[in-house]
């Protein structure tokens, strides 16, 4: 888990700190922990890490956002307001709203079964679940456009029933669930292994039902851990480009995404229009970040640990 | 309520876990799986429970089959080698979630559910922890609160695995008297699972031996430890000397030592192995008729309410003796000291399957 306390470091500070407070230090030498390095060097550090992130992060993210306000407000809403620019927000949301559900429930379904049971085949499932990471998005689109376009192996049959995947919201759907689907499961899967069954079969010895044995013990303990990875998959719901844009076919109003409408407004040259969205998707991005570090933070506070009483019984 | 254990065997893949395993535990008793890691006594307390399936054989309750019956359904309550606790919940609501998830007809009201909650906690004397995370308990508190939660849904068979094991030797010996005294309060039947032995002769009604998924012996725990059935028993209950030997005509012989030894065969001689207590064995500094075997004194460790010595004999072993405190100054033993070595009582063993 990426957001596991480390153990120790308070105690070390403590450490230091008590063993400042006790030893007299003796003049002319100065005491420093082993491990750290002098102060240049630590500066030298500091100044290289934020140069590059002032460089590659904060720099960009401010031109986003000079560039949609580049002509005012005005201009800035209209673009936003406008209805091609609509439908495409609609349509982020929709495939995002369809996509994350059943991303969660597919995590959790696969997390469960990983964690908790040995069976024939797990490690395939494992790797399964991992093959969207490791297959470009753009193939991902691929996939779908030869299972199911026009003269894909389905599609023959998918024309006889009026049914339309490709070039259609059906199929910008089905991509963003392909590339999100490991994010939920990813993140819940070393959380329920490191708690392993035992509280599962207290709860099942105490008489608790399946449901409810889900429902008071195993959810609570990995609510943060899924929050997270539903973040994760919203966020790259909503910003996924390569495979939505392979089965999507541009249609404006129709099959185009943010992302897709952002492309098409840059490739015209409307950069107001073009960076008023892009900042939409990169809020979203901050606002990610934001719930992130939350949760990061919530999980750290159900984790601590008080202080351990050391009583004899 | 009455425990039966009818043939029952459980493998994992290659691994026998159980086999052919037969058992009986009669009502409020208290018995103890005793064996090595590996032996099965784990697997057979999780099929008491339900938390396993055997693989063939049969379970009764009181009388009834019970082998197919959900785990929900069994009322056995189960302590776990690491507690188990929910890590989520309060001390409080850890002990009220088998109450609190019973069917809607059999639940009692919140009152009811607080107040025998606050009872049980008192019986395991945390009444005041209440409020607390289990990760703000110590170990021993842990156990405690599992037993608590294991015992408020009135179980009539409380199960234990290991339940002191990871507790350190103090907190070990008062939980055991606690546990001891515990039982015999609330009479209900008990199986506690452990590979310490001396935790099962001073916990346990019975005793039952078990290595490699079978039982090698069931008995009361002076049974066990006096009069140990197999060389397995005899070995993990406690320090045993071994001496090789031969068997032939009703006389069991260890170099110049003999004894009566009517297993022995009637031609030909046997292989046998006599095994002695380091407490079974008495130092002299003279031979005797009985001298078993003589030996220079290499270590002495007398911190302690009896002393222990390690004697090199002169076939090359080592071996363990235990003397009295008075007997070793009567002695006036040193390292070095040529002894000889006499058994008060030593048990003998052939590869012949009925010795």
């Amino acid at each position: 888990m990426s957001y596991n306390v480390v153990p120790g470091v308070d105690n070390r500070h403590s450490a230091i700190e008590m063993s400042s407070a006790s030893v007299e230090r003796p003049p002319g030498r100065s005491v420093r922990p082993a491990t750290a390095e002098p102060a240049p060097v630590r500066w030298l550090l500091i100044v290289v890490a934020v140069g590059f992130l002032t460089l590659f992060l904060f720099l960009p993210l401010a031109a986003v956002f000079a560039q949609a306000f580049q002509r005012g407000l005005g201009p800035y809403l209209a673009a936003l307001r406008e209805p091609d620019a609509r439908s495409a927000i609609r349509l982020t949301l929709l495939s995002a709203g369809i996509a994350v559900p059943l991303n969660l429930l597919f995590g959790v379904a696969a997390a469960w079964a990983i964690a908790k049971f040995e069976f024939r085949g797990k490690s395939v499932l494992i790797t399964l679940i991992d093959l969207p990471f490791a297959v470009s998005p753009v193939i991902a689109g691929l996939i779908y456009v030869i299972l199911f376009g026009r003269r894909g192996w389905l599609g023959p049959w998918l024309d006889q029933h009026n049914i339309q995947i490709i070039f259609a919201v059906p199929g910008i759907v089905l991509a963003t669930i392909f590339v999100t689907c490991p994010l939920v499961a990813r993140e819940l899967i070393p959380l329920m292994q490191a708690q392993g069954r035992e509280e599962e079969e207290a709860a099942v010895v105490l008489g608790a039902r399946g449901w409810q044995t889900f429902f008071r013990v195993t959810l609570p303990n990995i609510k943060w851990g899924l929050l997270y990875g539903v973040i994760l998959c919203n966020a790259r719901a909503m910003g996924e480009f390569g495979a939505v844009s392979v089965v999507s076919g541009h249609i404006r109003g129709l099959t185009n995404t943010m992302t897709l409408h952002v492309e098409i407004l840059y490739n015209e040259y409307n950069f107001v229009g073009a960076f008023a969205v892009a900042s939409l998707l990169t809020l979203l991005a901050m606002v990610t970040l934001a719930l992130k570090s939350l949760v990061e933070w919530k999980a750290r506070q159900g984790q601590a640990a008080g202080p351990v009483v050391a009583e004899q019984p | 309520m009455s425990i039966e254990i009818r043939h029952v065997t459980k493998t994992f893949g290659t691994f026998t876990a159980l086999s052919d395993v037969s058992l009986e535990v009669k009502t409020g008793e208290l018995v103890a799986l005793l064996g090595p890691s590996g032996s099965g006594k784990t697997t057979l307390l999780r099929i008491i429970a339900g938390l396993e399936v055997p693989d063939c054989g049969t379970i009764l309750f009181h009388g009834e089959d019970a082998t197919d019956r959900r785990v929900q359904d069994r009322r056995v309550g189960f302590v776990f080698q690491h507690y188990a606790l929910f890590r989520h919940m309060t001390v409080f609501d850890n002990v009220a979630f088998g109450l609190r998830v019973m069917p809607r007809s059999m639940r009692c009201s919140k009152a009811e559910i607080r107040a025998r909650v606050q009872r049980l906690l008192s019986l395991v004397q945390l009444d005041w922890l209440a409020d607390r995370y289990p990760s703000q308990l110590s170990g021993g508190q842990r156990q405690r609160v599992a037993l608590a939660r294991a015992l408020a849904v009135e179980p009539r068979v409380l199960l234990l695995d290991e339940p002191f094991g990871s507790l350190d030797a103090k907190v070990r010996q008062e939980l055991r008297r606690w546990l001891r005294r515990l039982h015999q309060g609330i009479n209900v039947t008990g199986v506690l699972v452990t590979h310490d032995q001396e935790e099962a002769l001073e916990v346990a009604d019975r005793v039952i031996v078990m290595n490699a998924g079978r039982i090698e012996q069931i008995g009361t725990p002076e049974e066990v430890f006096h009069h140990p059935a197999t060389e397995f028993v005899m070995n993990f209950l406690g320090h045993v000397n071994v001496f090789h030997g031969r068997a032939e005509g009703n006389k069991a012989f260890f170099g110049a030592f003999e004894l009566d030894y009517p297993d022995a065969p009637a031609t030909g001689s046997l292989a046998i192995r006599g095994f002695v207590r380091p407490h079974d064995l008495e130092v002299d500094l003279q031979p005797a008729e009985t001298t078993l075997v003589e030996g220079l004194v290499e270590h002495i460790h007398a911190a302690g309410p009896r002393v222990k010595l390690e004697l090199l004999t002169v076939l090359g072993e080592t071996i363990q003796v235990e003397i009295s405190q008075e007997r070793y100054r009567a002695l006036g033993l040193t390292r070095g000291r040529r002894v000889y070595v006499r058994p008060r009582e030593i048990r003998v063993f052939s590869d012949n399957p009925s010795g």
